[in-house]
């Protein structure tokens, strides 16, 4: 067990952490947004295919790393829009219109790739992110090598975490959409156009989602191949239940995920004798007793998941 | 606009609105086809070539509609009651799983139809305990469904990994990661003679007219249909919330749990990580392309699986892509929730 | 400042008309308001008052007519503009978001969305002045779910001040107020309106009317039939002009009640940490109706929910013909014979989407049904009988439920619990929401199955109905039941303090 422990001290572990949560961050955020303003977003896991795929097809074709990023979110938001036609004037089913979504959108990247990429026995590289480390600051011992030695994207996470908490809690725009999620009627009453509240959030929700897509491929990994997302979209979603619709204890969940994920796959070369799967199966899991931890204690937005039709109370 | 909910809604709307999705699934899809280079017109003909185009093509495509019809009723039986069942990848698998573990040797012996009986069941109720889980936690944290069977599928296909790896690995496979086959005997008899069309077939379609008639006719139907449209009402008027659900959850993952148990016993006869295309998410579709109905899902099972079957033959002749086959589906499903909104709402200005 | 009543009219209102499919909810209505005036909108229930207000406050865009504010006309279907005009509503059903804190609650809207950050101290300075100047006070860092309903209704019409309401329209107002409190409420409203503010409030209560309005309009079937200045009309004409004709509502015999059927001795049932019900006593017996009047929200919710068989008492015990009813199932309580009409049709009494037939025989599915299967034409002919005893119109058998007017959705209802001649009989709220008369079918029916020898207890929001069906009255305030009173003791004053709390022992019989 003392090996156990050794792993827990040293600075690449908790190095790795931040980098495994990355992707789960922007995602985890994305969810966030979406469901805040009323509007559950189960296209995720195919938001983040799709941005995992075009991110990296973008810089495969020559672009810059961040131009592929930018690319992501704007083909995230594209989703995010068709989600939010389904969902928001026309009302339909936020769980079979998510799940379609998803279905699409990993369906469209994965033909998509096949129809514009040249795929031997390994599939195509680019030249991923690099670490940068933050002049000054990453020469601090061990926080230094942890939190400063990342990639870019990482710390776009991180920053944007705190955008999102300020947003939310400090601004009209961020009161419209927190009001939108609780109570539409509300907002309507007081002039604003809950329609396009919850549109617009949804599309930058899902733009975000996407960019954590993008980190797989562009970061994480160096190429896109299918099913590549493995369901962090859907862990996404259980850390939004489990951070209680909050930007910072969304920060921690996706961390404390990170951190265990890390571990296990640091354990799996210490420990032997217990078949790699059952290390696999403990981040579902983990969601689910996440989910059983938090449920009867989570303020749920009263609004999420139903419709909002004018007039109709 | 706003829309206001129909009073009588047609049942021409209804019928009329699978197949308006489906053609507008295909002039969307068109544009990507035609992005490959091939004219949409060629490859939606050799799709229906390579689904019909020959006997063989035909038993493949009803080969692969079997276990969709029985995915498709587990999806739709769970919807109509409001239980969003989205774990039917990971029932299947557990039901095939169960089919396998007990045909390779247990129920060995056994008169063939008890045996066939007892293998039903085994992985019926493999699928069952599947969903029970995620129903029960709704029920009793109020934990949602859809996340958790999501998550499950993950969980239940690292577990079919760990037995093929594990236990039930088939020593005789040249280290390939299989499970132990289904003893000869009991694979089911084929339909058609030199094809892989089998008895599957006959059964699903028996299942769907007995899972109409359950719904339609009996007091289980009905419990289940009120407590789906307002579980309240349904409460007040005294029909058993708790153990309705748990019933159909029950019955839902019996069936996804027994589309995998078929699919060992007939075709495939033996299990692997990868022996599902997919059959439980298309499921859903199929379900939402049959309005729930479970004699749509029969024909929605068809057609789901010559798209499949389809694009594959389509894919080799041309070279577009085979996961064309899956954006036709992807895009069915949603045009589908959309011409069945406007086939219950009218749309006022 | 008091009351410069200008001459001209600070809103018009003129020919609105607005239709839903066949139904004409406003036919060329034209009101005006003076500035400084409280205008009562009086009204029954679908007479379109509502839809009104809505298309004044822009909620909903008229098919023909326009609003004006200080002559100038409002762009229609736009509330951001009749906020921008001048206009607050308070809403009938608050339009509130309860996880959200009373500053929030109010100032949403008032800055461009795209403003950078929020000045919580400015907004709070300004909601702690207008709270002074009206008179109504509330914290405005409280959690709304954590307000009762009084400050609820304070947020809302703070919500219109604070965007510099000068006309403040309430639907409603005092449905789901106690009398003290819409007392406080009109005095609050007579301040405003001598500062010019100028008020328009909607009503079915002839008592408010007469008390808080200077000026009356009545809406019948969408049109305006009347208008008046209150001082020179009456509550006898007023009823006169606002039903259209004289509906007599059926008058109860006096017959001798037999033995109790339903007796609830010290009766405790808590919800979500505090007590719903707590230590009830009451008994029901044969043929007599039992009459319990209150506010909304004081425990009948929890009451009929125990009777109904859908919630568990705590403590004390419940019998119906001697046996411990504390624990029944509600397909045990149908079995018994105990009839039961929820508090809300459509989300208890009803799954809209199931045909008539299904929903006549939900209850009672054990019984129409054999090995499973269910005695489709059976149930059928049950429901007709059914239409045809308990005259449900626009209707068969096969229709979905969610077709039916309310008032024959209760019928349907009713029917299916008296068909089987119950012992005992609950009716929640059996006739809210319905027209006059709806109501007076209702009531015979249950004056009908009274006669029959049923025991009833009534739960109504509704003074007049309970005085005229029930032979005694029980007032439930916070949980607790006073002493009954019988009928015929039962005065303005006794009801007032009963509904209020103050139970002397001297009026109980």
């Amino acid at each position: 067990m003392t090996e156990a422990f050794d792993i827990l001290t040293t600075a690449s572990l908790w190095a790795a952490v931040l980098r495994i949560a990355t992707p789960l961050i922007f995602g985890v955020l994305g969810a966030l947004i979406c469901e805040r303003a009323g509007v559950l977003n189960l296209g995720i896991e195919g938001i983040m295919t799709l941005g995992a795929m075009v991110g990296w097809l973008t810089v495969f074709w020559g672009g810059d790393l961040w131009t592929g990023l930018a690319v992501a979110v704007l083909a995230g938001m594209l989703m995010g829009w068709l989600h939010a036609m389904l969902t928001v004037p026309l009302g339909l089913s936020q769980h079979v219109s998510g799940l379609g979504i998803t279905l699409f959108a990993s369906a469209l990247a994965y033909y998509l790739y096949r129809l514009w990429v040249e795929v031997g026995d390994l599939p195509p590289t680019i030249e991923p992110f690099q670490p940068w480390a933050v002049p000054g600051l990453s020469s601090i011992p061990f926080v230094g090598e942890v939190v400063f030695t990342q990639m870019p994207p990482t710390y776009v996470a991180l920053i944007l975490v705190v955008l999102v908490a300020w947003v939310l809690n400090r601004t009209p725009m961020g009161l419209a959409l927190r009001m939108t999620g609780e109570n539409p009627h509300a907002v309507e009453a007081q002039g604003l156009n809950p329609v396009r509240i919850r549109i617009w959030a949804v599309m930058v929700g899902s733009g975000i989602m996407a960019l954590g897509g993008a980190f797989l491929t562009t970061a994480t990994f160096n190429s896109f191949f299918p099913t590549m997302v493995q369901g962090r979209g859907w862990i996404c979603i259980a850390l939004v239940v489990f951070a209680s619709w909050r930007p910072g204890k969304a920060l921690i969940g996706a961390l404390l995920f990170a951190l265990f994920d890390a571990f296990q796959l640091r354990l799996q070369t210490v420990v032997e004798g217990v078949p790699y799967q059952l290390f696999l199966m403990a981040p579902y899991v983990l969601s689910i007793v996440a989910l059983v931890l938090v449920a009867r204690r989570a303020r749920v937005p009263e609004a999420l998941m139903q419709p909002y039709r004018r007039g109709e109370r | 606009m706003r829309f206001e909910r129909r009073e009588e809604v047609s049942v021409a709307a209804l019928v009329l609105a699978p197949f308006v999705a489906v053609l507008a699934a295909l002039v969307l899809c068109a544009g990507l086809i035609a992005m490959a280079g091939v004219s949409p017109w060629t490859a939606y003909g050799e799709m229906l070539t390579g689904a019909f185009g020959s006997r063989l093509a035909v038993t493949e495509t009803l080969t692969r509609a079997s276990p969709l019809i029985l995915t498709g009723l587990a999806a739709a039986v769970a919807f109509r009651a409001r239980l969003w069942n989205i774990g039917g990848e990971g029932q299947f698998y557990m039901g095939a799983l169960a089919a396998a573990a007990l045909g390779h040797s247990v129920v060995v012996g056994l008169p063939l139809p008890l045996a066939w009986a007892a293998l039903a069941l085994a992985g019926m109720a493999a699928g069952a305990v599947l969903l029970l889980i995620p129903a029960l936690l709704r029920l009793r944290f109020g934990v949602d469904e859809v996340v958790t069977t999501l998550l499950l599928n993950f969980v239940a296909l690292l577990f079919v990994g760990l037995m093929v790896e594990g236990v039930l690995k088939d020593p005789m496979a040249f280290g390939w990661p299989q499970s132990v086959p289904v003893a000869a005997g009991l694979r089911l008899p084929d339909l058609v003679p030199r094809s892989r069309l089998h008895v599957g077939l006959v059964l699903a379609v028996v299942v769907a007219g007995i899972i109409w008639l359950v719904q339609s006719r009996t007091v289980f139907g009905a419990e289940t249909r009120a407590a789906g449209l307002n579980p309240r009402a349904a409460a007040f008027a005294g029909v058993p919330i708790t153990a309705t659900l748990a019933k159909v959850a029950i019955l839902s993952g019996g069936l996804a749990g027994l589309a995998g148990a078929v699919e060992v016993l007939g075709p495939v006869g033996y299990v692997t990580t990868t022996m599902s295309p997919g059959f439980g998410y298309a499921g859903i579709v199929v379900a939402m392309l049959a309005a729930l109905h479970p004699v749509g899902v029969v024909a929605a099972s068809v057609f789901v699986a010559t798209v499949f079957v389809g694009a594959d033959a389509m894919s080799r002749a041309t070279g577009v892509p085979s996961f064309i086959a899956d954006v036709i589906m992807a895009v069915a499903l949603l045009a589908m929730l959309v011409a069945l909104l406007f086939a219950t709402y009218r749309v006022r200005t | 400042m008091t009351g410069t009543k200008a001459a001209g009219p600070v809103l018009e209102l003129e020919g609105i008309t607005k239709r839903f499919g066949a139904l004409v909810a406003n036919d060329d209505v034209s009101i005006a308001l003076k500035t400084g005036e409280v205008l009562a909108l009086l009204g029954e229930n679908g007479a379109g008052k509502t839809t009104l207000m809505n298309i004044l406050f822009g909620h909903y865009a008229a098919d023909a007519g326009e609003v004006r504010v200080m002559g100038k006309p409002l762009p229609p279907g736009k509330p951001q503009a009749a906020i921008a005009a001048g206009v607050g509503m308070v809403h009938q059903h608050f339009s509130l978001a309860g996880n959200l804190t009373v500053l929030e609650n109010i100032v949403i809207g008032s800055e461009s969305l795209w403003k950078v950050g929020m000045d919580r101290e400015v907004q709070a300075r300004k909601i702690a002045e207008l709270s002074k100047t009206f008179g109504l006070p509330v914290d405005p860092e409280a959690r709304v779910a954590d307000l009762s309903v009084g400050e609820r209704q304070r947020v809302e019409i703070l919500k219109a001040l604070y965007r510099e309401a000068r006309i403040l329209i309430l639907d409603e107002p005092t449905a789901v107020l106690a009398r003290p409190e819409a007392e406080q409420l009109f005095r609050i409203l007579r301040g405003m309106a001598q500062g010019g503010l100028s008020i328009i409030f909607i009503s079915h209560k002839l008592h408010e009317v007469m008390g808080a309005s200077d000026r009356v309009v009545v809406l019948r079937g969408g049109k305006v039939v009347a208008e008046r200045a209150t001082a020179e009309t009456n509550p006898a004409e007023l009823a006169e002009l606002m039903v259209g004709r004289a509906v007599a509502r059926p008058k109860r015999e006096a017959h001798a009640a037999g033995a109790p059927v339903v007796v609830a001795k010290g009766l405790s049932a808590s919800q979500g940490g505090g007590m719903a019900l707590d230590r009830v006593d009451f008994e029901v017996r044969e043929g007599e109706i039992l009459g319990i009047v209150g506010v909304s929200g004081n425990g009948q919710a929890m009451l009929g929910r125990v009777l109904s068989g859908l919630a568990r008492p705590d403590a004390g015990t419940i019998t119906f013909q001697g046996r411990d009813i504390g624990w029944m199932t509600p397909r045990e309580a149908v079995r018994m014979g105990i009839g039961r009409v929820p508090e809300d049709r459509h989300a208890e009494g009803v799954v809209g989407d199931l045909s008539l037939w299904e929903n006549a025989i939900l209850e009672r599915l054990p019984e129409h049904s054999g090995w499973g299967f269910v005695k489709r034409r059976a149930a059928q002919d049950f429901t007709e009988a059914l239409i045809k005893r308990f005259d449900i119109r626009g209707a068969g058998p096969a229709t979905r439920t969610r077709a039916l007017s309310g008032g024959n959705m209760q019928k349907l209802i009713l029917g299916r619990n008296l068909a089987a001649g119950p012992r005992f009989l609950l009716a929640n709220q059996p006739t809210r929401g319905l027209d006059e008369g709806a109501i007076a079918a209702v009531h015979r029916e249950l004056l009908m199955a009274r006669a029959e020898g049923a025991a009833i207890l009534l739960i109504s929001e509704d003074l007049d109905e309970a005085v005229g069906l029930a032979d005694r009255l029980q007032a439930i305030v916070k949980g607790r039941l006073s002493a009954p009173l019988a009928a015929e003791a039962a005065d303005a004053r006794k009801l007032g303090l009963m509904m209020a709390g103050v139970w002397g022992t001297a009026d109980a019989v």
